[in-house]
Parts: structure tokens; sequence; C-alpha cells
């Protein structure tokens, strides 16, 4: 034991390490930074955990077009706790996107992004956008059919971007079609060029925490004033702060490790990702969707009036960056306390709700046929032959259930027609069923004028009593 | 007039300054022009268009749509399952035929035929296309990208041609 201190003594006389780390860990800072003060370390956990078990997996994995999903069956259902490592990069992955979003808006509701804090606040929103490129790029190595349409989608959007759409769009692909080149190029993006990103931007930011200082809790009435704020700041630590470790970071250590315990958790009960069928681009039998956390932005392209797509597709991310990006240079002095901000509180509030709600759609997803659709019973149609009957066989196999919802059975993206003789008369139901509506094709080329008759027949009977 | 005078120390330090970071900037522009060099040369590469035999003419029905797939132009050794593409092939009468792009135009899904009901749907966002590709209904902003087919000794053929970027 002795020898042991001895050599470390040796080793810190030859390279001075503790006369870094010592005035790094003992800062001081301010009193009462709460359990609201975790998340962003707790962020910096998770990205730890996406590293070592990043790194864990490219041992395995195999960045081909043509082996990748053998490699990563191998990974899930061979590989010696292959399935619980993947589980912790999938769920590492939720924690980190979750965090940094929970840290993100505590950052915004104490309005710590104001001075001198603007740039903490502007290498945090890069950090923002790093990680969800992480975690769409992630998504799509696990290059199964849902990835590769992702692949597909992501590069059609970039498509929209005007006068250079078309280029980036070969670039992200690495050609013209869908290749051997386009995997390599997600796997580089994802393993080498933004984690490259993510460290230096982690450290310039972190670096930033130390040199301005972790913001005092805000207090009604104590408005920040970029004059005196920097002496203000110095002479609280001074007179009224406490190291911060250990009396600060205990907790961000305690959440921290909850954090790796909830991780651990769900990739052992709930595991990663079941890997889907094959990226084999000529199996149409495909239903891509995003992983949970753009599953919002999935509902926001579904549910955008066709007219406003292109710039929602282009002009929202941009915006929305850049909003994210003046904030600070904006509102760098003034009140910090969330109740003497009421507008942004409830930009908050707004911003939040409707993420939620657009994510709830995401999930439902009602704007997408439903392919999975059967015919309806005779217990439903209320009849065993006859127009009525007939009726019911041309609704299910002229695609009309895909949209439409009859008595539990069919798609969602039309309206319910459960009881709709109850609002439409006979000639209603004829003119719209022949025109379509804007959501609804024109069915006047595709039906027969018997079938027109018999479906309509049997939509007359769709009555709530 | 002299830039530098580098017989006076200050002179001296300035012209060090400069020739340091004139220096470093060309090292770096000279390692970064081949490497971006490299990675957009996808871009430049020229497409290879070929044509590919889908099958014999007797096999597709007049009036019906079918999947047909076929290889890529020039796929990578390792590409694997992904150099096959699919398209929509619709025989229209004797010596017609149309074949559409799988890509929904809106963001690229792959569209499915349903037969019964002459229409395309798409699951992603819910568009949908009546049997020429026309757009019927929801997001997409136009109809269906065609790819050239034609007949040739009997047998069908489509070229092969990029992944449509609407």
């Amino acid at each position: 034991m002795k020898s042991l201190i001895k050599i470390w003594h040796w080793f810190d006389d030859r390279t001075g390490l503790s006369e870094i780390i010592k005035p790094l860990a003992g800062h001081l800072v301010p009193r009462g930074t709460t359990w609201m003060y975790v998340f962003g370390s707790a962020t910096l956990v998770a990205f730890i955990i996406q590293v070592v078990t990043g790194i864990a997996l490219a041992t395995m994995y195999i960045p081909s077009t043509s082996q990748a999903y053998q490699s990563l069956r191998f990974i899930t259902y061979q590989a010696w706790l292959g399935n619980f490592i993947r589980g912790l990069h999938y769920f590492g992955a939720s924690a980190m996107i979750l965090l940094v979003g929970i840290h993100m808006i505590r950052v915004f509701i104490t309005a710590a992004y104001k001075f001198p804090r603007e740039m903490n606040w502007i290498s945090g929103v890069l950090l923002l956008g790093l990680t969800v490129l992480m975690g769409f790029t992630g998504q799509l190595l696990r290059w199964d059919q849902n990835a590769l349409w992702s692949v597909v989608v992501g590069a059609e959007q970039a498509g929209r971007i005007p006068f250079i759409g078309d280029w980036i769009s070969r670039f992200l692909l690495a050609g013209k079609v869908i290749g051997g080149a386009t995997l390599s190029r997600f796997f580089a993006f994802h393993v080498f060029f933004i984690p490259a990103l993510i460290f230096s931007v982690l450290g310039f930011h972190l670096y930033l925490v130390i040199r301005n200082g972790i913001s005092e809790p805000p207090k009604q009435g104590q408005a920040v004033d970029p004059k005196s704020y920097r002496s203000w700041y110095e002479n609280l630590i001074k007179t009224d702060g406490h190291p911060f470790w250990p009396d600060a970071a205990w907790r961000d250590v305690v959440f921290g490790v909850g954090v790796i315990a909830v991780i651990m958790f769900l990739a052992y009960v709930v595991g990663p990702p079941v890997i889907g069928k094959p990226p084999d681009p000529t199996n149409i039998q495909a239903s891509p969707r995003p992983d949970w956390y753009l599953l919002w932005y999935f509902a926001v392209l579904a549910l955008i009036p066709s007219a406003m797509e292109n710039y929602v597709i282009v002009l929202f991310p941009l915006l929305a960056g850049l909003v994210l990006f003046f904030i600070p240079l904006l509102f760098n002095k003034g009140e910090r306390h969330p109740y003497r901000r009421p507008w942004s509180m409830g930009a908050v509030i707004i911003i939040v709700l409707m993420i939620g709600t657009l994510w709830i759609a995401g999930v439902k997803a009602h704007w997408s046929p439903d392919f999975s659709a059967k015919p309806l019973s005779e217990k439903v149609i209320g009849a065993s032959s006859g127009p009525v009957y007939e009726g019911a066989q041309v609704f299910y196999q002229r695609g009309c259930i895909n949209c439409h919802n009859i008595s539990g059975d069919g798609g969602h993206r039309g309206p319910d027609l459960t009881t709709v003789a109850d609002r439409m008369t006979k000639d209603e139901m004829i003119i719209r069923i022949l025109r379509g509506a804007g959501r609804m094709p024109a069915f006047g080329g595709i039906l027969t004028p018997e079938e027109l008759d018999n479906v309509v027949a049997f939509l007359k009977t769709r009555k709530s009593h | 007039m002299k830039l530098f005078d580098l017989n006076d120390e200050m002179g001296r330090r300035q012209f060090f300054n400069k020739l340091g970071i004139l220096l470093s900037g060309i090292a770096g522009l000279v390692l970064a022009l081949p490497v971006i060099g490299f990675l957009i040369s996808p871009l430049l590469r020229k497409v290879i268009r070929d044509w590919r035999d889908v099958g014999n003419l007797d096999q597709f029905n007049i009036g019906t749509t079918v999947e047909v797939s076929f290889e890529d132009a020039s796929p990578l050794p390792w590409s694997g399952i992904t150099a096959k593409t699919a398209a929509w092939l619709r025989r229209v009468d004797e010596t017609n035929f149309v074949a559409f792009s799988i890509n929904c135009t809106h963001l690229g899904c792959p569209v499915r035929w349903l037969p019964k009901a002459d229409l395309f749907m798409c699951p992603c966002h819910g568009g949908v296309y009546y049997k020429d590709g026309q757009v019927a209904a929801g997001p997409p902003p136009k109809p269906l990208t065609r790819y050239p087919v034609r007949i040739r000794n009997n047998r069908v053929e489509i070229r092969t041609s990029p992944l449509p970027i609407t």
C-alpha cells in the first residue's frame, strides 16, 4: 500500500495531474442547486454508455449491405450477452435523447442561458442536433427493412432542399441508388464523424460550464445585468458557495447511477428492438417507422397540408435550430425566474403539448391505410346474401376498408362509417364515392354501376339504431 | 516596400507568425481537398443505365399490374440483396407497358398495389394513386415516377434508373 502511494506521488509529481483535477473538482458553486441540476451530467452518463457499448458492438458488426443484417442477427441471437449489449445501446440512446431534452427544458425554464452563458446554450443546441443525428443514423445501422426505407425517406427529405437537395440526397446515399456504399457511409457518420464532433463540442460545453460557473438558482426580482453579473457571481460563490465535489456532485452521482440502473434493467427485461425483415428493396410489404423519438416528426410529415410541405420539411428544422440558436443572444439579460417570464413558460408548455400530441398521433398513425383489414363478418354486415352483403364485399375488396372503419374493423384514414347513414343521404354517398374528396380517391373509374349500387345499399344500413 | 523587416526582432516575429499560419493553412487545405473529393465522388460518378430483362411478353396479362424486380446497373460486389430494385409493371394493351417506381413521390416509401381496388397505397403517410400513377389522394406532390420500358424479341425490358428524388 505504501509503495502504491509512493508510485502515485512520483506519477503526480511528474504529470501534475492533481494540480489540474483538484481545482476542477473542488471549484466553488452556488448553494441551492437541487435535483433540477442533474440532467446535464445524466446525459453525459448516457453518452458514456453509448461510447462503451457502441465500441463493443462495433467489434462484431459488419458495415456491409450484404452482411450487416446477418451480423446483427448473430449479435442478437448467438453472441454471448449480445442481446443485452444491444439493449444497453438502444436504451442508452433513448435515455440520452430524453435527458438532453429535459436538460434543455430545465435550462430554458431557469433561463440559465442568459449572460455570460450564451455559448453554453449554443454549444448545447449543437449537441442536441448531433444527438438526434446519432439516433437517426443508429437506427439505420440496424439495416433491416425498416432501416432501408428510413434511408430512402431521409434522402427524399434532404432532396426537398432547394437547388442543392438532389446533391445532398445523393451524397447521403453515396450514389444514385441504395447500394453497397450507402451503409458504409452511414456507419462512418455514426461511428466516427458525428462522435468526433460530439466529443469536441462536449469538451467545449463542459469547459464553459467550468469557466462561467453553474448558474445560481433564480430568485424573483433578481435580474441579470451583464455589466455587474460576473463580479456579483464571483462574490456569491466566494461568500456563500460550496465545492462542486462532493457537496453538489453527489446528486449527479446518485442520479447517474440511477440512470445506469434503469438502462440496464430495461436492456435486460425489454431488450433491444426486434430486427425486422431483411433489407430487400423489392419486398414492398413494409411499413417504415422511425424510432420513438422521431415519431412526432413522422406525424408532422403526414399531417401538414401538401401545399406547405416543402417549406415545412426544409424550413421547420432550420427555423427551429435558428430560434434555439438566437434565444440567448436576443434575451441575454433580465429576470430569470420562471414566474417572471410568463411568455417563455407559455411557449415551453405549448411546445411540449404540441410535441406530445403529435407523438401520440405518430404512434397511432391513423393516416396510414390498414393493410391487414379482414373482410367484415356477417354479424357486422347484418346479411348473408343480397345487395347489402354484396356491398360489404365491395367495401372490402375495393379497398374502402383500408381507410374507413366500420364497427371496429378497418383503417382510420377516412371518417368512421359505422353510422354513416345517419349523416348522409343516398345521393350524397354516390357523389362522394364517384368523385372522391381531398383525401379520398374518386371511385368513378373503378367501381361498376352494380358495385356502386351494392356498396351504397350496404352503407345505407350503417345506422346508429 | 518591404513587408517584413527581418533584421528587427519584432519584424521577424511577425514574419514567423504569418509563415506559421499560412503554412499550416495550406497543409490543411491540401489534405482536405482529396478527402472531400473522395467523399463526393459518388456524385461525380457517371450513371450507367442498362436495360434489364424482367420477363416474357406473354407472362403479363393486359390490364394487370405486377411487381417485377431487377438488378441495378452497376452494383458493388458487396451490395448483396440491396442491388435489387423493384418496379410496378402494368400491361396497358398488346404493345404498351408502363413501369412505375415503387417509391411514393411523397417521401419514398414503397407503395403497394391493391389489385381489386385498382389503387396504389402508401403505408407511410397515406398517399394513394390510380392505376395510371396519377395521385388519387393524400400528400404525394406528383404522379408515380415512370421507368422507361420496352419490348424486344418478345421480352419486356426496364431501364435501370436513379432512385427518384422528388
